[in-house]
């Protein structure tokens, strides 16, 4: 069990680490650096080599990964290509509210998903499951930004009842965006809710068959006894991973959806940096992302072992 | 042992013709394969034979025209450049096909080449190559399309190689999931015991027998580049105007949405039929195979 958690541990540094050499090796590759871009068409000679000189461009590859990668890890990113705008400040407050609308998503999608899925599942190829798992695909296979217009298009334009657009600015607090950001949530839920549901549906076919809960059906256990003390608690684990996996998109910038209701997340910024050719904020909001992800679904493995009595004895039997 | 393993061997080859019509028959009789097919053969026809039926010309502007409703004239009016609203969706899938359908296979071949290759090889290359396969799958999905589309251009000659190198990622995992199934079977054993080579049997008995979960995972990703690209297309990352997309037509229409909502239509109908079908017949051949898709999805 240690050793399983020590290895998942080290497997997370070394992919953040490998994360961080790929972005920094792939801004390289690409022509074009900050001073280019902030000196515009000034970039040549002297002036552009001071520039460097003051930037710490002059210095090798290697040494600038260096002092990149140590300011990173202490969440310090650096100043923007303007040269004022400090980084890490700008790119907390876009977080905050990336992490409001993730957790608004989060609230309602994950006890519908997994409500809809156990029905869906239960009920396999009957009618309740034949509904859900179609609109699942429907849900699933739109595109954000089309089923974003549709809402737009219905809850703003012919009833009026939301804004269709988010007009609060990046650094109001958190109550502000009420009720501005319920459309960008409901879009949001759309999609997380049929990936979650279609994981949990499977599992639950897949418990539901299984020998053991045959076994307490022929010991005559009654039938929702078996569905809620011997088949959910381990139909429902695989439903961890997809969880994890659904915060890391949630929590990564949904780009599209930021973009549709100009919502003033990580998203947009991103979009922002590219059109700006900000290349110290993109390297800064990519390495979190990845960063994030891992972690998220770090956590959602260590999670899934301490809840799987399978893989906590695994290790104990082997020895 | 020898023998029965060539055979079989042999035996595989010459059926895979007949093997792929008697999928495609079983996938006819599934509602969910019979309905997405239809949508997807219908949309290719379209897109290959829409420049010579569409009604006008899909750059021509006309100024007594913008944003007019829909008429006998124009089945579904005008845009704000008052351009014909239906010839340019009929053309707008076009870019979108011809992208998806040169750079799948790109996708498949690398991703699925080097998965093979690494189920069988095992041992460090493939300890190593995981690791930055890890490291690949948490960038954030769009944003390296976005930089280079923006640094490069979003010419097809950038946009084919970066969709099947990035969308080759997963698709490593994946074939290299489907080979560790396979690769402990008694044919492949005998493969070994008779001194193949790796490419041997990567090329004879692990490609054919990987083949299936290759086929779904390549329906599914097509679903997917055909959402990222026409996502990219929204944001502006894609197709140079005045080239119709419907990606960008949505984009452009949503401004006058409340003006003239026949923009946003048109496009938006068009765009999710083709996905939803290709991801109907994903599903359908995935139920087909007996392959359980809902197990590797999301990324």
């Amino acid at each position: 069990m240690i050793d399983l958690l020590v290895r998942r541990l080290a497997l997370g540094v070394v992919t953040v680490w490998l994360v961080s050499v790929i972005i920094f090796a792939g801004m390289e590759v690409l022509p074009g650096d900050a001073c280019t871009v902030v000196l515009e068409r000034d970039a040549q000679g002297e002036v552009l080599e001071n520039c460097r000189k003051n930037l710490g461009l002059d210095r090798s590859a290697v040494e600038r990964y260096l002092s990149w990668a140590a300011g990173a890890v202490r969440g310090e990113f650096g100043v923007a290509a303007d040269g004022q705008t400090k980084i890490s400040t700008e790119v907390a407050l876009r977080v905050k509210n990336s992490i409001l609308l993730a957790f608004g998503a989060l609230v309602v999608g994950v006890p519908l998903a997994i409500f809809l899925g156990v029905v869906a599942g239960l009920a396999r190829d009957r009618f309740p499951d034949i509904f859900v798992s179609t609109a699942a695909i429907f849900a699933m296979t739109i595109p954000e930004f089309v089923s974003a217009t549709i809402l737009v298009l219905i809850l703003s334009i012919w009833l009026g009842w939301l804004p269709a657009v988010v007009l609060t600015p990046a650094d109001a607090p958190m109550l502000d965006f009420w009720p501005e950001f319920i459309p960008a949530v409901i879009v949001l839920i759309m999609v997380m809710v049929a990936h979650i549901m279609r994981m949990v549906r499977s599992s639950v076919i897949e418990v539901m068959a299984s020998e053991y809960v045959q076994m307490a059906t022929l010991k005559g256990v009654p039938y929702w006894r078996i569905v809620f003390k011997h088949a959910l608690p381990s139909a429902l684990l695989p439903a961890i991973n997809v969880v994890a996996l659904t915060v890391a998109w949630l929590l990564g910038g949904v780009v599209v959806v930021e973009v549709v209701f100009n919502y003033p997340g990580i998203g947009r910024m991103m979009i922002d940096a590219i059109s700006d050719r900000d290349l110290p904020i993109i390297q800064a909001l990519v390495m979190l992302i990845a960063a994030t992800y891992v972690l998220v679904n770090l956590v959602a493995d260590l999670m899934s072992m301490l809840f799987n009595p399978r893989l906590r004895t695994l290790k104990m039997r082997a020895k | 042992m020898t023998d029965a393993a060539t055979q079989s061997a042999q035996a595989r080859r010459p059926s895979m013709t007949i093997r792929m019509l008697q999928v495609l028959r079983d996938l006819v009789r599934r509602p969910s394969g019979l309905i997405g097919l239809f949508l997807v053969v219908m949309h290719v026809v379209v897109a290959i034979f829409s420049p010579w039926f569409v009604p006008y010309d899909f750059k021509a502007l006309d100024s007594s025209l913008i944003l007019a409703a829909p008429t006998p004239e124009h089945i579904l009016g005008t845009d704000a450049l008052g351009r014909d609203v239906l010839t340019r969706v009929l053309l707008g899938g076009r870019e979108a096909l011809w992208v998806c359908f040169l750079a799948i296979p790109l996708t498949m071949i690398w991703g699925g080449l080097v998965g093979v290759y690494l189920g069988l090889r095992g041992g460090w290359v493939d300890e190593i190559a995981m690791r930055i396969v890890d490291a690949f799958l948490a960038l954030p999905g769009i944003l390296p399309l976005m930089v280079l589309v923006f640094v490069f251009g979003a010419g097809n000659e950038v946009l084919i190689p970066t969709l099947a190198f990035f969308f080759g990622i997963p698709v490593i995992r994946v074939a290299r999931g489907a080979t560790h199934d396979v690769v402990a079977r008694d044919y492949v054993l005998a493969a070994r015991a008779r001194g193949h080579s790796r490419a041997s049997i990567m090329w004879r008995e692990l490609l054919p027998n990987t083949l299936d979960v290759m086929m779904v995972e390549g329906a599914m990703r097509l679903s997917w580049m055909l959402l990222t690209f026409s996502s990219l297309s929204f944001l502006g990352f894609g197709v140079t105007p005045p080239t119709p997309d419907w990606g960008q037509m949505i984009s452009e229409a949503r401004v006058y949405m409340s003006l003239a909502p026949w923009g946003v239509l048109g496009p938006m109908i068009a765009l999710s039929s083709l996905i939803i079908g290709v991801n109907l017949t994903a599903d359908a051949l995935a139920k087909t195979l007996g392959i359980d898709r809902t197990r590797k999805a999301v990324v």
